[in-house]
This record gives C-alpha cells, structure tokens and sequence, in this order.
C-alpha cells in the first residue's frame, strides 16, 4: 500500500507558546518499500507515526492510502486500513498465552471462538517467516523480540498493508534482528510499505531503501540509501555544535566510581564497565531518550539497584545501600517529571521547604519555613508565592522549585533534562548556580535531550545509544559527526 | 465555572432528592425533619443518646483523619472497634474483681487500645510487606474480628445457663463507666474524643509528622524521592487509626453495652469513613459533621414511633446521598472548576 504524508502539521500547546511537534512535513513510501524515518530527540518523528497509527490527530495537512484521502480516527480505525504500528514496548497481555494474544482484537464472526482457525493461521504466518513461536506459551515467558514477531503476525492476521515499527532493534538479540530483517524484507516484496524509525545508523543502512530526516519538527530532507553516513548525520544533528563553554572545575578527589555495572531496563540490560567522575566534574548523558539514561541515574541515585557490580561514592562503597544513605552521603536527584516524581502536587513551596528542613523538633516553625521560602523565590526568580500550590506552577517555576529545594553543600547531584521547560535566560542563569556548586567540589550528571547544553556544559559526555554505553568522551574532542556517529550506534 | 458551584451545586442536588424522597414516602418532609429534631433533642436521654454515639463516631473519625491522609481506605476499622472492645471486656474479666474499679476500667481502656492498634498494625503490614490492598485485608480482618466476638460470645464467655446472641454476661455496675446523669452518655468518653479531635487538627497542620503524612498521602513516589519513608507514616496511620477505633471499642463496652454484643462495633466504623469522605479529609470539619450524623442516626430511631410512614432506615439515605454527592460534586471541581 503506498502511504503518502502531505504538508502535516501539528501543534501541542497555547496558541502562542507551546510546541510545533510537526512544521509542514510531508512524507511518502511507495508500496513494497522499506523507508526510514530518522531523528534526533523532540524531532517530531514520533508525532508522525503517532498520526498515521491513529492515536492523535494532525492539525492540517493530508494522509493518503493508495492514493485515496483518508481520515484516521482511533487506532481501530487505523487497522482497519491497513495501517499498524509495532510499539518499541509491545502492546501486549504478559498474562495471556501467544495464541490468546494472537486472538486479541480480531473481529470473529459468531460468538464462539475458533481456537483451530487461529491456531492454523498463526502456524501458517510463523512458517511464513520463519518465526518459532510455541502458541500455549505465556507471553511474559518470551523475549522482546519474540514479543515483536507475534505482534508482527498479529498486525498482518488483522490486514495491515503499511507496518510502522518503533525503534525495534532496542533490546533484542543479533539473531533476531537478522530475523527480523529477513521478514520485513519479505514483506516489502509481498508488496506491503514498511516505515522503520530508529536512530540506528547502521539499521537504517542495512533495511532501508529511502531515508526521511525531521529536526525539530521539520523536514529536512529525503535521500536513498546507501549515502554516506557522514550525510545522514548532517541531516540530523545540522552542521555545527556549540562549543564547550565550561570552566575547568574538576578536583583531584574521585566523587564516583563504577566497576562493572549491570543495570536492567525493561528491555534491555544496560552494561558500563568504568567510570570514574571526579570532584567538580560534570558529565553529560546524550542519546535518544529510552537509551538508559534514566535508569543509570536512578542508580546511581541509590532509588533503583544495580545488577551486579559496585558503585563507590567518595570512596565509600554504595553497592545495594538503601536510599536514606544515599542522601545521607550528600547524593540529590531531581527527577525529570517534577509533578509525578519530583513535588508533591496539593502541597505548597514553604511545605516542600519544610519537609526539606532537617528536624529539630516535633513542631514545624512556620515562620522559619515561611522565610525560609521567600528567600528561594527570590534568589531562584520563582514566580509563586510561599503558600501557593506547587502544582499551579508553571512548568518552569516547578523546574526552579526543585533546583532551590536541594541542599547545600551536595556531594554529587543527578538530573534528567535540568532545563526543560526554562526559557534561554533562565538556563543560562540556572547553569551558572550548578557551576558555582561545581566549583565547591560538587559533581554533576546530567541527562539532556539538548545537544548543545551537553557541549557547552559537560566536561564529558557518556553516549548511550541501543542499550550499549559509549566510553566517556571529553567534550573538547567531540564534533558533530563523532557524536551523531556515536548517537547512531557506531562506538 | 467556578470550584465552589460544583461543590455547593451538588450539596442542593442532594438536598433536592432527599426531598423528592420523603416526599414519595407520603410524609411532609418538613414533619420528618422535625420528627428527627425531636427524636435527637426531645429528650435528656435522647441527647445523652447523641452524645454517646458521637463519642464513638468522632473517635473512628479522627482515627480515619490519618488514614485517608496517608492515601489509605482503612476500611478495617469495623474490625478494629471490635478488637478494641474484645479486649477491654477481656481486661475487665481478667482484673474486674482483683483490682480497684476506677483501675480496672482504666486498664480496660489501655487494652481496648492496644487490641485496635494490634488489629491497625496487622493491616498494615498486610498492605505494606505483604502489598496487599488495605482494603481487602481490612474488610477479611474485618470478618475474622466478627467471627472472634461471636465465637467468645457463644464459646468460653457465654453467659451462665445458655448462651445468648444479646451478649456475655454484663459487668456490674461499679464497673461502668460514669455518665451524665441518667442519660448514656459518659463524660469521660466524650472529653477522650474531643482531646483526639482536637489534638488531631494541632498535629495534621503543626508538626513534621502531620506534614509527612499528607506528602506520602499525595504522591508516594515523589515522598520517597525526597526522602521520607513510605513505611514509617503508613504503619503509623494505621496504628493511630487503630488504637483510636480500640478506644471506641472499649467505651462502646465500658459505657454503652456494659458486655460484649456480636455487633458491638455498630457500622460506626463505617459511618466514620463517610464522615471523613464528607470532610474531605479536613479534621475541623469532623467534630460538626460527625454531630450531625449523630444527631440523624438517633433522631431516625423515633421516626417510625412518630409517623407511620417512615422507617429510621431514612438516615441511611440522607448520610449516604449526601456523601455520595458531596463527592461528585468535588469531583466536578477538580475536573471542570476554574480557581
């Protein structure tokens, strides 16, 4: 089926503010093709398949299936025409068996379930493509990728004639991928459009016949592969990087040391063998978002557990310590959700400041907790009052809210996307308090979607891209070819 | 629309259909309204009535204060009344002859406590190790507090002769409680109550602890992130709910019933959930509140004496419609209100 994209556009937020996720995007895949759909973090690619599957709705802009205009509402919709999308987290019933599963969603005739039918037809897809699947296995029994190969059945029992599939090659196996490919291949001879995204460079060199490139929500532009990959990532990360602004502030004293860590993700496992960040250092995490960021900062947070291998804070070891000695050992981390993770929605900035206060007595001095907060608004340019609740916040006053609650003096500090949701000032301002902090022996790591804050901010910057953590790089020796290269899986 | 119009809104809405109700009933409601004001305040005894019910009522209230604040449904505070009054008839049993009354009583009172918080902790623990829903594992502690009563009730304390589903045997009266007058209800009962009350309100806004509380109430994860520990303040909501629900317990034995009756606990506990649901979780609108509902539970005891039409049953409706609009109505706020 030849899917055509034309001139889209989509616009999440107030009419003014908010975000162009879409900006005039047009995009198109013959049938029998394999097209690649890449790009960096907040490019919009998302937003595009999102639209075609059915699960928001384009603001303007035309979709065309086998030259007709059509209108998809719901992912129901989307299905029956032909359109289905393969999540990077399967869509699936762990409880339930693989033929159960397969069953799900179809629309059977009569009240009474064929189980052979099915059966026949899930036996005859799997030979198809060689796909070993037990039908009476429970679905939480398999791997990701044998997860990813029923709901590749599953689409095509429904009739799906275009396959979108999210980032698939996260989390499974070198055998399965090659899999994988085999059976898209297959399918694209069949005559049915295969649009892959993925940040994966040497995937998309190996599959795809044509590549789209979206930055920022724009189109950039469409090119057949093979190209060289140098061009690919010009497209997606633009010619120039900023450049390191950061003042030498690294002590002599290690604040971190990680031997042989292993931590598990939902889909993959997530492996670093060395690092050791000094005192005052600062240490950037780039990558697609869901590379494992998040959950290398949650342990070193102390929130989340590792593995296996050991984890040393100021020498002191750390391996499997709770959480209140984490604390106790100067360690802070500001989550990236500040309503669900970070603030307690109901309650308000003088109540965050005291719950932040150490104890001294059974009663809460409301007058020093009072103050206390009038001099962080201030002094962080919170547009609140003490008692307001900090869920009326604006993102980015929630954002200064959690910055002003974290103690002082701090051994080491954990933050996902420190930045998000502040206007340039505000960064600029925001990175010259952690700075000040840095230079008082504190040592930072930070996880940003924002390339350019990682260059100018990091001493240096760890790369995880696939589930694989790239060997720690100094900031000076990146340029944006190592780090698009790096991004894309080359390490 | 503003918040308050959901809110308000609602609370006429619920006013209307009580209304419509009554009227169905073929009684004016305004004759009902005064059968029940007569049948609350006619009387000394009728008032002392009040009065003893609300001691007990408020006690379950307060307790719950801290269990919907640390985001709990402790719907097994039936239970812990129960286990309250359990073990204050065991303590009276066991020092009733040996020891001076005003002790005794006092030690009843002490285990009555100690029987709830034991009762409180056992589902906490349930929920907090064992992460099963406090709601399954009160309402199953619920059952296993009910079978206890009756099993002592008809087993090793049933009454001499032959056994009696109206109780055990009743204590003599040096060792009940003292009350006002002739009337049921007990000055030391009601001061407990007011003192918890009072104390609660000083302690939700006052002190770390009442702050932690509402924090891991709110949002567990971000609690956690900022370092107070989920486990400590739910363990210690249910231990305070329990020992204030065993204090009710105790005085519905030591005040009230004078024995140990199979439903000893009188849906009070329950009662007490829809007053704190009322209160949206407010301890200083509990003490109003919970005289309010006092006040309709006995005052409905008159209605069928009085009118012919209507069955005390009505106090079910009015408690429970208000609270289940009071609720849609904040839900709206939440949803639709503009601040």
């Amino acid at each position: 089926m030849k899917v055509e994209l034309l001139h889209i556009h989509k616009h999440f937020g107030p009419r003014e503010a908010g975000v162009r996720a879409n900006d005039d995007v047009s995009m198109t895949v013959e049938a029998g093709t394999i097209h690649g759909l890449l790009g960096e973090n907040g490019a919009g690619k998302s937003t595009l398949v999102k639209m075609l599957s059915g699960f928001i709705t384009r603001d303007s802009g035309t979709i065309l299936l086998d030259g007709r205009a059509v209108e998809i509402k719901t992912p129901t919709d989307a299905i029956r025409k032909g359109v289905g999308m393969l999540h990077q987290d399967p869509m699936d019933f762990p409880p339930l068996t693989v033929l159960e599963n397969f069953m799900a969603g179809k629309a059977h005739a009569g009240i009474f379930i064929n189980r052979r039918a099915d059966a026949n037809q899930l036996k005859s897809l799997s030979q198809q493509f060689n796909f070993t699947l037990n039908p009476n296995a429970h679905v939480n029994e398999l791997t990701v990728g044998e997860r990813q190969q029923l709901e590749i059945l599953r689409l095509l029992s429904l009739g799906a004639q275009t396959l979108i599939l999210d980032e698939p090659t996260t989390g499974i196996s070198a055998f399965q991928k090659t899999s994988l490919f085999a059976a898209l291949k297959l399918l694209a001879q069949q005559g049915k459009s295969i649009i892959f995204v993925s940040h994966k460079l040497e995937d998309v060199e190996a599959l795809c016949d044509e590549v789209t490139v979206l930055r920022r929500g724009k189109l950039i532009g469409t090119t057949r592969v093979p190209c060289p990959p140098s061009q690919l990532v010009e497209m997606m990360f633009g010619k120039v990087l900023a450049t390191p602004t950061k003042p030498q502030t690294a002590g002599e004293q290690m604040a971190l040391q990680i031997q042989q860590a292993v931590i598990k993700t939902d889909t993959f496992d997530l492996q670093i063998d060395h690092l050791n960040v000094q005192r005052g250092e600062v240490i950037g995490l780039a990558g697609l978002e869901g590379s494992g960021q998040s959950e290398f900062l949650l342990a070193c947070a102390g929130v989340a557990r590792y593995h296996s291998g050991s984890l040393n804070i100021h020498s002191v070891d750390m391996t499997h310590k709770p959480y209140r000695q984490f604390l106790e050992a100067g360690v802070c981390y500001l989550p990236a959700d500040r309503l669900k993770d970070g603030l307690v929605a109901g309650l308000s900035i003088s109540d965050h400041v005291a719950l932040r206060t150490p104890q001294r007595s059974v009663f809460i001095n409301h007058a020093e907790s009072l103050s206390t907060a009038e001099k962080a608004i201030s002094t962080f340019n919170i547009r609140g009052r003490p008692e307001s609740h900090v869920e009326r916040l604006s993102g980015g006053n929630q954002q200064r809210t959690q910055l002003a609650l974290m103690p002082n003096p701090l051994n080491l500090i954990l933050m996902e996307h420190p930045t998000r949701g502040l206007d340039i000032e505000s960064t600029i301002w925001v990175w010259q308090q952690l700075i000040a902090r840095c230079q008082q022996g504190t040592a930072i790591l930070f996880a940003s979607s924002d390339l350019d804050e990682i260059m100018q901010y990091s001493d240096r910057v760890l790369v995880f891209s696939g589930g694989r953590v790239a060997p720690a790089v100094a900031a000076t020796q990146l340029n944006v070819d190592t780090l698009g290269q790096m991004i894309g899986g080359k390490f | 629309m503003p918040a308050a119009f959901y809110r308000i809104g609602a609370i006429v809405i619920a006013l209307v259909l009580i209304i419509l109700i009554a009227l169905a009933s073929g009684e004016a409601p305004l004759s009902i309204a005064t059968a029940l004001w007569n049948g609350a305040f006619g009387t000394f005894d009728q008032i002392g009535r009040v009065g003893s019910t609300l001691t007990v009522l408020l006690l379950c209230s307060t307790g719950l204060i801290y269990t919907f604040n640390a985001g709990l449904y402790n719907l097994g505070i039936e239970g812990q009344i129960s286990l309250g009054a359990i073990a204050a008839t065991l303590g009276l049993r066991l020092f009733g002859e040996a020891l001076p009354a005003p002790v005794a009583i006092a030690l009843a009172i002490v285990l009555g406590m100690a029987g709830g918080m034991l009762w409180g902790l056992l589902a906490g623990a349930l929920k907090v190790f064992g992460k099963i829903s406090e709601i399954f594992a009160g309402l199953g502690l619920n059952f296993v507090a009910q079978g206890l009563a009756i099993y002592l009730i008809f087993g090793p304390w049933k009454r001499p002769g032959v056994a009696s589903s109206s109780g055990t045997e009743p204590f003599k009266d040096t060792l009940w409680l003292g009350t006002f007058g002739q009337t049921e209800a007990t000055p030391v009962g009601l001061a407990l109550a007011l003192i918890a009350i009072v104390a609660t309100i000083i302690i939700l806004r006052g002190t770390y602890f009442g702050l932690k509380l509402r924090a891991v109430g709110r949002n567990l994860r971000a609690s956690y992130i900022l370092g107070i520990p989920a486990t400590r303040q739910l363990l210690s909501a249910f231990v305070i709910c329990g020992a204030l629900a065993g204090l009710g317990g105790a005085i519905q034995v030591l005040g009230n019933f004078h024995r140990l009756t199979p439903t000893i606990s009188g849906n009070l506990g329950f009662l007490g959930l829809l007053v704190v649901m009322l209160s949206s979780f407010d301890p200083r609108l509990v003490l109003p509140i919970a005289f309010f509902f006092s006040a309709i539970n006995v005052g409905s005891l008159q209605l069928p004496l009085v009118l012919e039409r209507v069955d005390s049953s009505i106090s079910g409706v009015i408690q429970g419609m208000l609270v289940l609009f009071a609720l849609i109505g904040r839900g709206l706020a939440e949803v639709r209100g503009k601040n």
